[in-house]
C-alpha cells in the first residue's frame, strides 16, 4: 500500500497533530514514512501545508511529486485548493468548508464552494460545526481527520490508538473528545460518499 | 535498538547524544532552531546535563563550543545559514587552531528562502575553512553521520561541518538508534599554544592543516557516504548530492535508474569517484541542493568539461530549492501535473498575530510619522519584519540580525532626521548592542525602537537574553537614563505612545524607547496550560 497525503490549512489551525496522528497510525502498522512540515515565517497566520507519505516500501523523497497526492485534506475551504496540482487524477479532497478569514480579498464563498463541487472526488464537511455538535469546538481538525480516514489505507481503529498516543498526556478527557470528534468526521463522510466509488 | 520517528533536525541531536557529545551551543534561526531544544527536552540529556541553554548570538555559540572543544570534551555548535556568517571569524579560525575533543558544527540551509533573506550555501563556508563536510540525505543519515561525527573530527584535530537544508531539517521519518557513547573526560590540549593564533604559530597551524588535505580527500575517497552505482547506459551519469539522492530514486522506482549514479554525500569530493563517472560518461548531470557547488568545481573557469550539466547551463533552474519534479523535468521525463489552481484562491501571507504587541506599535508609529514623513524607519529580523507588509507598510530596511540600529546610525549621520530603528528584544542582544553603542559613542541622533515581547517569537518562542534587563542594558551602555522610555502597547495607550514617541524623535541624541508587553503565542500558551483562557479567545 501508498497513501501520498497533502495537508493544508492556516498557521496555527492544528494540522500538523493531524499529521502526527496519521504518522503514529502508521507506525502501528508497521509502515514507511515521511513527513515535510512547514516551521518558520508562514506559521504566522500564511497558508501552511505539510507532505505526507505512508508506505509498505521505503520512501525515497520526502516530499511528493505533481500530480501523485491520492488525498488532500485540508482544515480550510480555500487552502484546500491552493494545492489541486498536486492530486492525482483519482485523487480525493476532503475539506472543511468554515473560512479562515485573515485576507482582504477573501473571495466569495459561494463562488469557493462552487470550485469545490467542480472537482469529481470530494467531501466538504463543516467540521467546525460538527466539532461544536460534539462537544468539542477546538477538535475540528481531527473531525477532518475522521472524515478523511475512510480514504486512508489504515485501519480505523490505528487512528485512535494515535490519538491515545498524540494526546495522551493532556489527560482522558482531551482523548475521548478527540476520538468524539474523529468517529463524527468519519460517520459524515461515510454518509456522503456515494457506495463503491472510495 | 530503539527506533524513533524524528525531524532531520531531532535526529542530528539524537545522533549527537549518543555519539557523547556534552554540550550544544546555538542561537535559534529557522530551519535549525529543532536540533537544540530536542536537546534541551531529551531526557538522556538532562539526566548527563549537557549543556544546551541558548546562546545570544552564532558567534559566541560557536566559540563557546571550541571552548569545550579545548577541554577535550565533545560539542556541537548549530545555526541557520546566515548564522555562519556571524560566527564566520571564529569558524574559519577553528579550522587554524583545530580541535581537542570532538567538534560539529552543523549549518541548516534554506534553499527558496523559506524563512530567511538569501539562499547561501554553507558548503563553500566549509571548503573555505578547508575541513569535511557531510551531508546527509535522509533522516537516518543525519543520526549517522552526527553520531560519528565526533570521530572524524577527533581522529584529524578539527572540526567537522554537518550541512542540511530546510527540507530534510523539517521532514520526519524513521530512525534506529545505535548505542549511547560515553562523554569525553575533561582535558587539556597536549600543546598549550594549539590554540594561539599568533602569526608564528598560525602559520604553522595553517600548514598543519594545508597538509591533512590530501587525507580528508582520501577520507572522501573511502567515505559509505560516496558511493558510485554502476548503470549500462552511460549516455549520461549523474552526480546527487544530499537530499537531491532522493529526488532520483523517486524518479526511478525500484533501482530502475539505467545511468551511473555518484552519490555525494561527503565533501571535500572523493577525486577518483568523481574522475570515473565524467570519464565513463557522454554527460554528467549534477544534482544539489543550494548552490552549484559541485557543479563549478568539475566545470572550472574555462568550462574544459563542458559535459558537465545542471543549474550553470539552465538544465536545472540557477535558484531555489529542488524537488522530485525539477529533478524528473531535468533527466526529461514529462510531469503530470494535477488540476491547475483555481484563479479565486487569493494569497495568504503570514501576519501578525492578532493581540500582538508590535501592532499597537506600528499603529503609533505610522500615526507620529505623519508628521515626520515617509522612509526614515529601519528595521531587523523577527516577528516585527511583517510590519513591512500591508496594513502597516511602516519599516523601510530588514537586511540582517541588529542592522536597523547601525543603518539608522549611518541615515542619521547622512542627515535623516528623525532617523529610527525598529529591533526586537533577541535581535537587539543578538547584535544590537554593539551598534548602539556606536550611536552612544557619536550620540547620534537616533530613536531606537526596542519592541519587547520577552521571547525570541518568530522561532517558536525561545528565551530572550534581555528579558528582564534591557532598561539596564541600555543604561549600562551609555543611553542617558531620561531617554530610556519604557511603554504598555496596547490599544487603550496609544496616545500615549504617539506623545512619547513624538517627544523621542524631535530629541538631538540617542533615545530608546521599549514598548513592553508579552508575546501573545506565548502568553496564550502559559494561560492555557494554566487552565485560564477562554476557548476560541485568540485564533493565530
Amino acid at each position: 500500500m501508498k497513501s501520498d497525503i497533502i495537508l493544508s490549512g492556516v498557521g496555527g489551525q492544528g494540522i500538523l497533530s493531524i499529521a502526527a496522528t496519521i504518522g503514529m497510525a502508521a507506525l502501528e502498522n508497521h509502515l514507511y514514512l515521511k513527513q515535510a512540515e512547514v516551521h518558520g515565517m508562514s506559521q504566522r497566520g500564511g497558508a501552511v501545508q505539510s507532505h505526507l507519505r505512508i508506505s509498505e516500501n521505503e520512501i525515497a523523497s520526502d516530499l511528493i511529486p505533481l500530480g501523485k497526492a491520492d488525498l488532500i485534506i485540508s482544515v480550510e475551504p480555500m487552502e484546500s485548493l491552493r494545492y489541486l496540482p498536486w492530486l492525482s487524477e483519482n485523487g480525493w479532497l476532503v475539506t472543511n468548508t468554515t473560512p479562515f478569514i485573515n485576507i482582504p480579498d477573501y473571495p466569495d464563498m459561494n463562488v469557493l464552494l462552487a470550485e469545490i463541487e467542480k472537482l469529481p472526488h470530494h467531501i466538504a464537511i463543516n467540521a467546525d460545526e460538527i466539532a461544536r455538535q460534539v462537544k468539542s469546538p477546538r477538535s475540528s481538525n481531527i473531525v477532518m481527520l475522521g472524515a478523511s480516514s475512510p480514504f486512508l489505507d489504515l485501519p480505523y481503529e490505528s487512528l485512535e490508538i494515535g490519538i491515545k498516543k498524540i494526546f495522551g498526556r493532556k489527560g482522558e478527557k482531551v482523548v475521548q473528545l478527540n476520538i468524539d470528534a474523529l468517529k463524527a468526521g468519519r460517520e459524515f463522510a461515510i454518509a456522503h460518499t456515494p457506495v463503491g466509488s472510495r | 535498538m530503539d527506533k524513533l520517528l524524528l525531524l532531520g533536525a531531532e535526529a542530528i541531536a539524537q545522533g549527537a547524544i549518543d555519539g557523547g557529545m556534552s554540550g550544544i551551543y546555538a542561537y535559534p534561526g529557522t530551519p535549525s532552531t529543532e536540533i537544540t531544544e530536542y536537546v534541551q527536552h531529551n531526557k538522556t540529556a538532562r539526566d548527563r546535563k549537557l549543556h544546551s541553554q541558548w546562546s545570544a548570538n552564532e558567534k559566541t555559540a560557536m566559540e563557546s563550543a571550541l571552548g569545550m572543544s579545548y577541554a577535550g570534551k565533545r560539542a556541537m555548535v548549530c545555526m541557520k545559514h546566515v548564522g555562519l556568517n556571524v560566527a564566520a571569524d571564529a569558524f574559519i579560525n577553528s579550522a587554524i587552531t583545530g580541535v581537542n575533543g570532538g567538534l560539529i558544527v552543523t549549518v541548516a540551509d534554506d534553499p527558496s528562502m523559506h524563512s530567511s533573506q538569501n539562499e547561501q550555501d554553507s558548503r563553500f563556508f566549509g571548503k573555505f575553512a578547508m575541513i569535511p563536510i557531510l551531508e546527509p540525505a535522509n533522516q537516518q543519515e543525519a543520526y549517522d553521520m552526527a553520531y560519528e561525527g565526533f570521530e572524524l573530527s577527533e581522529k584529524f584535530k578539527i572540526p567537522v561541518m554537518i550541512r542540511i537544508t530546510t527540507r530534510l531539517s523539517h521532514s520526519r521519518s524513521g530512525i534506529e538508534r545505535r548505542e549511547l557513547k560515553n562523554e569525553n573526560p575533561l582535558t587539556y590540549p597536549e600543546d598549550p599554544i594549539q590554540f594561539v593564533l599568533l602569526p608564528s604559530n598560525a602559520r604553522k597551524r595553517y600548514k598543519g592543516l594545508l597538509s591533512i588535505q590530501s587525507l580528508l580527500e582520501q577520507e572522501s575517497e573511502h567515505s559509505v557516504y560516496n558511493t558510485f552505482i554502476p548503470g549500462r547506459d552511460k549516455s549520461l551519469g549523474i552526480i546527487a548530492c544530499g537530499i537531491a539522492f532522493n529526488y532520483l530514486k523517486e524518479n526511478y522506482p525500484s533501482k530502475s535508474c539505467p545511468h551511473p549514479v555518484l552519490q555525494i554525500n561527503q565533501y571535500p569530493l572523493p577525486f577518483s569517484k568523481v574522475e570515473k563517472i565524467v570519464d565513463e560518461c557522454e554527460k554528467v548531470l549534477v544534482l544539489e541542493d543550494g548552490y552549484p557547488f559541485v557543479e563549478e568545481q568539475l566545470k572550472g573557469f574555462l568550462n574544459i568539461n563542458s559535459k558537465i550539466i545542471g543549474r550553470l547551463n539552465g538544465t536545472v533552474p540557477r535558484d531555489g530549492e529542488l524537488n522530485p519534479d525539477i529533478v524528473a523535468s531535468a533527466l526529461g521525463k514529462e510531469v503530470k501535473q494535477g488540476l491547475p489552481v483555481p484563479k479565486v484562491v487569493a494569497n495568504r501571507p503570514p501576519e501578525l498575530c492578532s493581540g500582538c504587541s508590535h501592532r499597537d506599535i506600528y499603529n503609533a508609529l505610522n500615526e507620529t510619522m505623519r508628521e515626520f514623513g515617509k522612509q526614515k524607519v529601519f528595521s531587523d529580523i523577527g516577528c516585527y519584519t511583517l510590519g513591512a507588509l500591508p496594513p502597516w507598510n511602516s519599516i523601510n530596511s530588514c537586511v540582517d540580525m541588529g542592522a536597523s540600529i547601525t543603518m539608522a546610525k549611518g541615515a542619521a549621520d547622512a542627515g535623516v532626521r528623525p532617523s529610527i530603528a525598529v529591533i526586537g528584544d533577541s535581535t537587539f542582544t543578538h547584535s544590537g548592542m554593539t551598534a548602539l553603542l556606536d550611536c552612544v559613542y557619536e550620540n547620534t541622533p537616533v530613536t531606537i525602537i526596542i519592541s519587547d515581547n520577552a521571547t525570541t517569537a518568530m522561532t517558536g518562542g525561545q528565551a530572550s537574553h534581555a528579558t528582564g534587563r534591557l532598561e539596564e542594558i541600555c543604561i549600562g551602555l551609555g543611553v542617558k537614563t531620561e531617554h530610556v522610555k519604557v511603554l504598555t502597547p496596547l490599544p487603550k495607550y496609544h496616545e500615549e505612545m504617539v506623545k512619547t514617541l513624538r517627544e523621542e524623535l524631535l530629541y538631538e541624541g540617542v533615545s530608546v524607547i521599549i514598548p513592553r508587553r508579552e508575546c501573545i503565542v506565548q502568553s496564550v500558551a502559559k494561560n492555557k496550560k494554566e487552565g485560564k483562557v477562554r476557548t476560541g479567545e485568540v485564533k493565530l
